[in-house]
């Protein structure tokens, strides 16, 4: 793989059932693609956060993924309420999903910080009432 | 420890992927919050839980898990069953608690990882 490979998936934000599909999808191709497991474990569960927050948060988005053999670049992108306070939204076991969303098992106010963990660089560009973009980078080499 | 053997230490029934029972399994971890499965687990093999839906099925295949036992007697939907076969994942269902099923691989020597 000498050129960057991009992958488009639409997050549907009306489904939870469907939440994570597109992160389930990346796991295959980077497996296909013959990178290392602990590049595609990190990867994976960033996207798969950055996806469940969508589907909880934003009714759904888009995400965008480039491949190179340099690195792993997710952006997510969503016309949700936008983050008021993202030191807040940082913090651990913070969280503004409501009751059902616990009962489902997610919400315990671990996904920011865990996509903070599990990636090289993390950028949210957010505004209330506009959406957020959060971009990630994990290195390959 | 064996996928065979948590099937016989907790009495489970083999639900997905049969063929795979002879896969080594180095650790579990036991939990209904797939957040801090994915904030918090590291390279456990197995996870025990009482939540059923899809969401466990590809929290497990993100973590590189190997087997899920639902606890309490609850079994999967199909979409799940379809979704774990995709995966390679084992499925099994025990009658047991989750602190009972836990307990019990306990005992007979499998670990959390900590730290």
């Amino acid at each position: 793989m000498a050129e960057a490979i991009t992958f488009h998936y639409d997050v549907d934000g009306e489904n939870f059932t469907s939440a994570g599909n597109a992160s389930v999808q990346v796991k295959r191709k980077l497996r296909q693609l013959g990178f290392p497991p602990e590049i595609i474990k990190r990867v994976s569960i960033a996207m798969y956060e950055g996806e469940i927050n969508m589907v909880i948060h934003a009714n759904g988005g888009m995400a965008d993924v480039t491949v190179s053999p340099e690195e792993v670049k997710i952006v997510l992108t969503d016309h949700g309420p936008g983050i008021a306070d993202v030191s807040l939204a940082m913090r651990e076991g913070y969280s503004t999903a409501p009751d059902n969303i616990r009962s489902l098992g997610f919400g315990a106010g671990m996904g920011l910080p865990n996509m903070k963990r599990y990636t090289d660089t993390m950028e949210i560009d957010t505004e209330v009432g506009r959406g957020t973009t959060i971009t990630m980078t994990v290195k390959v080499a | 420890m064996k996928i065979s053997r948590v099937k016989e230490l907790l009495e489970a029934e083999v639900l997905c992927c049969e063929e795979d029972l002879e896969t080594e399994l180095c650790s579990a971890c036991g939990c209904d919050m797939m957040s801090d499965v994915l904030a918090y687990v590291k390279n456990q093999a197995v996870l025990l839980t009482g939540l059923v839906n899809p969401q466990v099925i590809k929290t497990a295949e993100m973590m590189d898990m190997r087997c899920i036992v639902f606890v309490r007697s609850k079994h999967p939907t199909e979409d799940m069953l379809r979704l774990a076969e995709e995966t390679g994942l084992v499925l099994l269902a025990t009658k047991f608690t989750l602190f009972e099923a836990c307990g019990r691989l306990y005992v007979n020597g499998l670990r959390g990882e900590v730290g």
